[in-house]
């Protein structure tokens, strides 16, 4: 500016230690403080637990570890149980990046397991795996994507709240795939489809044979990386994540916010409905009512413990998926209802424990 | 208030700061943004807790208490942002919280009675019968300092309390405040301009960096002495250096925008923008004058296309944009400083280098993917260019103080392609080598031909940049004039709908 007489440069604020390294460190405090808070508070309700049943903890704890990864078979249905969480966690953390509450994950993964069954059943006996596999998976997709939209589709047209509508259309997509079952599809005397002719996926073979691990995990990994290029790397994802945290934001940078938020829960309930694919095609390879048995909604709880990040619910449903496994194997000595009560505190504690804790470790002594 | 110490994470907020106040004294607080005034008074207030140093009030120690112990020992804030509730009547806004009771019932009248006994007693005339949300901006302000009175405050800390008032407004302001000063109350007043700060003020802190710089007598000093000791150095300041210096509007050109009848409705105003028609040339700052609320925002929303147009059109280098979303408005030569950074013209937890492309994304990608490393290039080049500290584009922008994130949005709206810009209040919360800067680069946009409608609640910036002054009142231009004849004294009576002309 020709005006300013003496030039003399500012000083440079100065910062404590480097801002690269703090930047690692707050990274590092977000990525590990809520399991280890978490994990910390559930074993402390845990023990009490344990104790008003008469019981030593660490002799429960003991079983729960040797039933889950202590065995071959334990740790199998470990995985299988992390494919379905990975998903429907994956699902909701999406939509929350985009500022969005999928409650209807639950209705996403039925839907998403019956279509990939439907296709299963249509396609002739014999149509050969790499031809099968990849359209049952995309049937998947389109079951959940399509019940994810239409949420999605409401509140862009109409405002309408996302939570409500998915909540409600749990009700509405499991009563209609129910009655789908019951009135055409069930094989007499049970709750399930017939077999489907094609697109089985193998479970995992070796020290697993039994449990119920199948070869579908390794599209939830994949999921998991799509999903984070997706938020992280594409200008969609870079959309959508603004759209998050301030529509307003977004909307002057020329995004079309009701266009995100009915691609986000299409693609939410796309996600929610590969879960399906878990059960159908690696497990039973057939439907069943009542497969989904809450792990859409243990999404959510997954996706919060992730953090919303696809890393993190890998982690948070490898950890719910222990826990709820662990259950069956502590049933003979305490009632498996506890380990229900351990994933509340742990969602109670990620929810509301972690700001507390993050706060304390800010706040300096009051006085010097 | 000594040897203050406030730190969040690396962020050194006071380091040092001391603040010596008066009983009786209208005491000015200046600095640049992100000079840790607020923070100071928030110590003060009982919001934070002081790493180190001591707070004394009327010679108590009083370090590290609590809002609430504030408040009963008289210390009242009324903050920048009015925490009001607009569906409540002035009266019962007032007594929110320490509420006259008849057994369990708010006894209304009494709430009544004792706000009209204290607006007589203090001249701070506002209805307590009227709702809130039908009060102008100086009105709600006059209630937030009611609520801090009717607490018993005799020590009374405003933030930035001109921020939103017109210049008679500002006037009867300072009346009220020497009334109460007069009175035997403290007032502590936090500002960055310094024309309110020799106008009002008997004593004067300088904060800088977290520290405090300088203590000077009002009456003893000059608005450079003080500028230097905010900046460090010496700066242009509007009074004498930054005055407007006209363009080469091509009058020959066709217009770069047209703007006919227009009209836009707002939530409980369906004309906030009441049928407005202007033309800007390329090379012409046309400045809108004007008290906020008259309709400036929905203009200004309405043409970058975040708000439909009831009626009326927008042509843009010819071609009519009235239907067309932003985007398609930016890529037709449509550029925007947005007046709230907060809401609209930065994503806070994004990157500096995220920012920098907001708006502009579709042009930085790689197939599907954003084109990481010319994100990465381009921000090194802004933050370069546009100084901005600290010089790290990986930091989020929240982490930026103020002037620091405007230039930010200064800078990515300037590397656009446009003809037109849109410079809504480019110069709010900015400090004053920032002001400077950005001022800089509006003038250096113009002479290079670009056409740029600027809308400034500080007239001292309007006469500074543009060409064209039209003042705004209850949506419409109720004045446009060349510059050479606009000044404060003529433009004063039409923002106040005092006098108006048919434009």
């Amino acid at each position: 500016m020709s005006t300013a007489v003496q030039q003399t440069p500012p000083a440079a604020p100065e910062t404590k230690g480097g801002t690269a390294s703090s930047a690692w460190r707050g990274r590092l405090e977000e990525a590990l403080l809520p399991p280890i808070v978490a994990i910390v508070l559930a074993l402390v309700i845990g023990d009490l637990l344990i104790l008003s049943f008469g019981q030593s903890p660490g002799a429960v704890y003991k079983l729960l570890l040797e039933g889950t990864w202590g065995n071959a078979y334990g740790f199998g249905q470990v995985l299988y149980k992390t494919t379905t969480l990975a998903f429907t966690g994956l699902a909701v953390a999406l939509a929350l990046r985009a500022g969005l509450f999928n409650i209807g994950a639950e209705g996403q993964l039925a839907a998403g397991g019956f279509l990939a069954a439907a296709l299963g059943l249509m396609l002739p006996a014999g149509t050969p795996g790499v031809l099968a596999v990849p359209l049952c998976i995309v049937a998947a997709a389109v079951g959940g994507g399509a019940v994810g939209a239409v949420p999605g589709a409401l509140k862009a047209r109409f405002g309408a709240h996302e939570v409500i509508v998915t909540i409600m259309l749990n009700f509405i997509t499991l009563a209609l795939l129910n009655w789908i079952i019951a009135a055409h599809l069930h094989v007499p005397e049970t709750l399930h489809t017939p077999d489907i002719h094609a697109g089985a996926v193998p479970r995992l073979g070796g020290a697993f044979t039994g449990s119920a691990a199948n070869w579908t995990i390794l599209l939830s990994l994949a999921a998991a990386g799509a999903v984070w290029w997706y938020l992280f790397r594409t200008r969609r994802g870079y959309e959508l994540r603004a759209v998050g945290l301030q529509p307003d934001a977004a909307e002057y940078a020329g995004v079309r916010v009701g266009g995100v938020w009915l691609r986000a829960m299409a693609v939410s309930g796309a996600l929610a409905g590969l879960g399906g694919v878990n059960f159908v095609l690696g497990y039973k390879h057939y439907y069943e009512d009542g497969f989904a048995g809450g792990a859409g909604f243990l999404g959510i709880a997954v996706a919060l413990v992730g953090r919303n990040d696809p890393v993190g619910v890998i982690l948070a449903a490898l950890f719910f998926a222990t826990l709820s496994q662990g259950g069956l194997a502590i049933n003979a000595v305490v009632p498996k209802q506890m380990v229900e009560v351990l994933q509340g505190v742990v969602i109670l504690a990620v929810a509301v424990a972690v700001p507390e804790v993050r706060r304390l470790l800010r706040l300096q002594p009051r006085r010097g | 208030m000594a040897g203050i110490e406030k730190s969040f994470g690396p962020v050194r907020a006071n380091r040092g700061a001391s603040l010596d106040v008066g009983a009786g004294e209208i005491h000015a607080l200046v600095g640049e943004n992100g000079a840790g005034k607020s923070t100071l008074m928030r110590i003060l207030s009982g919001m934070f807790t002081p790493d180190a140093g001591t707070v004394e009030v009327f010679g108590r120690d009083v370090t590290g208490w609590t809002t609430a112990q504030a408040i009963d020992a008289g210390v009242g804030m009324v903050h920048q942002h009015f925490m009001l509730v607009p569906t409540l009547s002035v009266a019962e806004n007032v007594v929110l919280g320490t509420e006259p009771r008849r057994r369990l019932v708010l006894d209304r009248d009494k709430a009544f009675r004792d706000v009209e006994e204290l607006t007589r007693r203090t001249g701070l005339m506002v209805d307590p019968r009227r709702r809130v949300s039908e009060l102008s901006v100086g009105e709600a302000q006059r209630v937030e300092i009611l609520k801090a009175l009717l607490r018993g405050a005799r020590v009374l800390v405003l933030d930035e309390p001109t921020a939103v008032l017109s210049p008679p407004e500002v006037q009867e302001l300072w009346g009220v405040l020497r009334g109460l000063r007069n009175n035997g109350a403290t007032v502590v007043l936090i500002t960055h301009r310094l024309d309110e700060v020799m106008d009002i003020s008997d004593n004067i802190t300088v904060m800088r960096a977290g520290a405090t710089v300088d203590r000077i007598r009002t009456s003893a000093t000059t608005p450079n002495d003080i500028a230097r000791a905010m900046v460090g150095r010496e700066v242009a300041l509007a009074a004498e250096a930054d005055v407007y210096r006209p363009g080469r509007t091509e009058t020959g050109a066709a217009p770069a925008l047209e703007v006919r009848d227009l009209v836009v409705a707002a939530p409980g105003r369906p004309r906030a923008v009441d049928g407005v028609s202007f033309d800007i040339r390329p090379g012409e700052i046309l400045g809108i004058a004007g008290v906020e609320g008259n309709g400036q925002t929905e203009l200004i929303e309405a043409i970058a296309g975040l708000a439909p147009a009831a009626s009326g059109s927008i042509r843009l280098a010819g071609a009519d944009v009235t239907g067309t979303g932003v985007r398609e408005r930016g890529d037709a030569g449509l550029s925007h400083i947005p007046e709230d950074r907060h809401r609209r013209g930065l994503l806070l937890d994004y990157s500096i280098a995220d920012n920098l492309v907001l708006g502009q994304q579709h042009r930085f990608q790689k197939g599907l993917a954003l084109d990481r490393e010319r994100i990465a290039r381009n921000a090194d080049e802004q933050v370069r260019a546009y100084d901005v500290r600290p010089p790290d584009p990986a930091l989020p922008a929240r982490a930026l103080s103020g002037g620091n994130q405007q230039k930010v949005v200064v800078a990515r709206e300037m590397m656009r392609d446009f003809r037109v810009l849109l410079a809504a209040q480019p110069t709010r919360g900015v400090d004053v080598g920032a002001v400077e800067l950005i001022h800089d680069r509006l003038r250096q946009a113009r002479d290079a031909g670009k056409a740029i409608l600027l809308v400034s609640a500080e007239l001292n910036e309007v006469l500074a940049l543009a060409d064209r002054v039209a003042v705004m009142y209850g949506g419409r231009f109720v004045t446009v004039m060349p510059r050479s004849e606009a000044s404060e004294e003529v433009l004063g009576p039409y923002m106040t709908g005092a006098q108006r002309e048919a434009a």
